[in-house]
């Protein structure tokens, strides 16, 4: 029986490849350990291994085949002794990840083990349609626009900046050679040499307090926490030392700083580099929180950001990397850091998210459709100062609200909006504002128990109906 | 960024550390009377306190004046200075206004942070003083960070960071040490060693006591100085500004000195004995060794001395009265300077 040799997940969000070249021909004998074959993830070119031994019997997917699934085969082994005849037999069907998303084959970036190149096309798990390039109100008209990712989107506005201020540098972990855990900075090393592209040791502490001093001598530090999770280790120089100094020092002293990397959780990396932060920034005076949805507006509002003389926390998402979308070209377009988008309009109850959960709150909008609620979809974008304008406005004219976060529930951005909401917009409510937010758990790894984990469309159709009163 | 190649200038003690010039007369009272100011003032800083002008925390520098007197005598108006929340005498020795110092510790408007700041957080751009810092441990990576900006612009700056010693047992220092060593930064660490750290002598924090070693992991060079003495401060200052100036990376200076009064001013400092305290002051006190020698080597007369220490009288008074009528904060003051306008 011939051995399937599948399409390979190169990484926790990878569902689909590209097969670059084939290293060994039809005929040719493998061992384990050989390289047989290239696969192109939308980031990075990965060397397929065998793993088992014998020859290559077939190829099933030549060459330069675009867009396979991970698990679908694409090559069979003979086994010794095993006569090409076998391969007459059909190949398995393409296994099926089951519920959950794609296996896994490789771990996510963890602190102290990032070395192995990261493969990862970080596609969406249900790709998301490209966002109209209608502008939100108080937003500059885009202009020319371009579809890009939204990690291409984070890397023009990055460049543009550095292009047009020298005191705009990149500092974080793996961001110059490596060009980026997530290859957000794909590219700048390149454009602008290690001055101004500065590789750090594993030292989020002390690198993220040398940034901060940095930002007092004059200078405007992008720095990248490979994940928010890290930023844990300098969370005292985020706060003490860039958020408070100014006010500290009866406002001589600016710390123009970006701290921005994924928030939030991935698939499958469990609970410790799982978590979204956007409540614990928020929490802050002196901080700007930012936490984008769309490529368009990822691009203006962290160049927004890097020209704020303030701190700002910038909060992506691992998911919506791979996201496409419109992207202003003009490197003048930039976004203000206090206005919300209203993302769909509608009058039968307002959803309001952030991040991805704008995405999960879109899904549930199309379900509402269906059955006769039209939901309008707040996407905040700005997290600290929040758009209450907007909240309230829209609350006004549909009377009901649910707020939908990947943040835990207790403390969290959906408290705050319930508390703004009830202090500005009460005698508007026709329902209870109801909290969506993940299950108050650590993230747990297994497929189930994550997706169980996570609020999905599902969680916000369901509380809509409830504030709606059709349940 | 560059890496520094080969540690050829990591002074292993075999070369005879580079000497300063020899201070002037007029150098040597400057130091004198800088170091009486900040004597004289902290004094007043007390007696403040203890009439319940100044609130909160309050960290003297009594017995430590010549640490930042000798280093910051050789510094140029490129260079920045970062400390922690021991900071009153660093201010006054970057030559910010005491008045602005005192009126700040009284928490009023004419105060150097409008007195938002206090005692522990205080900042002047146009003197390079970047606090003022009251965690224990962060101005390492801040210091190595105003280093990194003095690289960047290649404005041929160096920070001095002042930490105590204390600080050297926090992890941040290291990973500081470490890029400050990988990447050649322009920066003095000055541990000022004043035998505690709160109430825990550094025999009972610290595995290794010599701290001036403490960056050998980073072949980052050390040097044990008298920091009760000016003119070693001076003198061992001058190499590590030096080594740092020209391009060679981090020095550690291990000022060993010692502060009069407690920790802060409800500390009643019972973990040490009252000799060990009347011993340093009768025996090594800085500003009565300098006036010694001034009167030794007739550098000076007496009357001249007596003329400064009138002098410096009166500006601590005129910092004084101005911090008790200099108004309170605006309340309007009180949503001003969270951000600024974009």
């Amino acid at each position: 029986m011939p051995i399937d040799v599948l399409m390979p997940a190169l990484s926790p969000t990878m569902t689909e490849g590209k097969v670059a070249r084939w290293q060994k021909q039809e005929g040719d004998t493998v061992a384990p350990g050989d390289v047989i074959a290239e696969v192109e993830t939308d980031k990075a070119t990965m060397e397929v291994e065998a793993v088992d031994e014998g020859t290559l019997g077939q190829i099933l997917v030549p060459a330069g085949s675009e867009n396979i699934p991970v698990n679908q085969p694409i090559a069979r082994i003979l086994e010794e002794g095993e006569s090409p005849d076998a391969l007459e037999q059909a190949p398995a069907a393409p296994e099926q990840g089951g519920d959950g998303p794609a296996p896994a084959a490789q771990e996510a970036p963890t602190e102290g083990a990032p070395a192995q190149p990261q493969p990862a096309p970080q596609q969406p798990a249900a790709p998301a349609a490209p966002q109209a390039a209608t502008p939100a109100a108080g937003d500059p008209p885009m202009g020319e626009t371009r579809v890009i990712a939204m990690r291409e989107a984070l890397r023009d506005a990055l460049a543009e900046e550095m292009r047009r201020d020298d005191r705009v540098f990149a500092i974080g972990e793996e961001i110059g050679q490596y060009e980026g855990a997530y290859k957000v900075t794909q590219g700048l090393l390149a454009e602008f040499g290690e001055r101004r592209v500065v590789d750090t040791p594993i030292t989020e502490h002390a690198f993220t307090g040398l940034a901060v001093g940095a930002a007092f001598g004059g200078l405007m530090p992008v720095l990248e926490f490979m994940t928010f999770n890290f930023a844990m280790q300098a969370i005292d120089h985020i706060v003490n030392s860039a958020a408070k100094t100014r006010y500290m020092s009866g406002g001589q002293m600016a710390s123009p700083i970006v701290f921005r990397g994924p928030n939030g959780p991935p698939p499958r990396v469990a609970a410790q580099h799982s978590q979204c932060y956007a409540s614990w920034y928020m929490h802050v005076p002196g901080l700007k929180v930012v936490s984008p949805y769309s490529p368009g507006d990822a691009k203006g509002l962290l160049k927004a950001a890097i020209r704020d003389p303030n701190p700002v926390v910038f909060l992506e998402h691992e998911l919506l990397y791979g996201n496409t979308g419109p992207v202003a070209e003009d490197p003048g377009y930039v976004l203000p850091l206090d206005r919300a988008r209203v993302e769909r309009a509608g009058d039968g109850v307002t959803l309001v998210a952030y991040s991805r959960a704008v995405q999960t709150a879109l899904d549930a909008a199309e379900q509402l459709a269906h059955e006769g609620i039209e939901a309008e979809v707040i996407n905040l974008r700005s997290l600290r100062p929040l758009d209450a304008g907007a909240i309230t406005a829209s609350v006004q004219k549909t009377n009901r609200v649910v707020s939908v976060e990947e943040g835990w529930p207790v403390a969290g951005v959906g408290a705050e909006i319930a508390a703004v909401v009830n202090e500005r917009a009460f005698d508007w409510l026709d329902a209870p504002p109801a909290r969506v937010a993940p299950a108050d758990v650590p993230q747990p790894y297994a497929a189930n128990l994550e997706q169980l984990a996570v609020p999905s469309a599902e969680d916000v159709a369901d509380a809509a109906r409830q504030v709606c009163y059709r349940a | 960024m560059a890496t520094r190649g080969n540690k050829s200038q990591s002074g292993k003690g075999k070369q005879q550390p580079p000497k300063p010039p020899e201070p002037s007369a007029d150098e040597l009272q400057r130091y004198y009377r800088d170091m009486l100011l900040i004597r004289r003032f902290e004094e007043r800083a007390g007696q403040l306190y203890g009439m319940g002008l100044i609130g909160g925390f309050c960290h003297l520098y009594i017995g430590q004046e010549a640490v930042v007197t000798g280093v910051q005598s050789l510094l140029t108006e490129t260079d920045s200075v970062i400390t922690a929340y021991r900071d009153h005498g660093h201010m006054l020795a970057c030559g910010m206004d005491p008045k602005g110092v005192m009126a700040e510790l009284t928490g009023r408007r004419g105060g150097y942070s409008k007195g938002k700041g206090g005692s522990m957080h205080m900042f002047s751009v146009e003197e390079r003083f970047y606090g003022g810092h009251g965690i224990v441990g962060a101005p390492a990576p801040i210091g190595a960070g105003l280093a990194f900006a003095h690289r960047y612009r290649d404005d041929g700056g160096l920070c001095t960071c002042y930490i105590g010693d204390g600080a050297v047992n926090q992890g941040q220092f290291y990973e500081s040490l470490n890029m400050a060593a990988l990447w050649n930064l322009p920066v003095v660490y000055i541990i000022e060693n004043n035998k505690y750290g709160m109430g825990t002598s550094v025999e009972r924090a610290s595995a290794t006591t010599e701290l001036h070693q403490r960056g050998r992991a980073f072949e980052v060079p050390g040097r044990a100085v008298d920091g009760m003495n000016v003119l070693s401060v001076r003198e061992a200052g001058y190499e590590a500004v030096q080594h740092a100036r020209n391009g060679n990376g981090p020095f550690i200076l291990e000022m060993k000195t010692y502060r009069y009064r407690g920790h802060s001013m409800s500390d009643p400092a019972k973990y040490r004995s009252k000799e060990e305290v009347q011993k340093m002051r009768e025996e090594h006190d800085p500003i009565n060794q300098l006036r010694q020698r001034l009167l030794d080597d007739g550098v000076v007369t007496e009357d001249a001395l007596k003329e400064v220490d009138r002098e410096v009288k009166n500006v601590v008074t005129e910092a004084a009265d101005f911090a008790q009528s200099s108004p309170e904060p605006d309340p309007a003051e009180l949503y001003t300077d969270v951000l600024a306008e974009a």
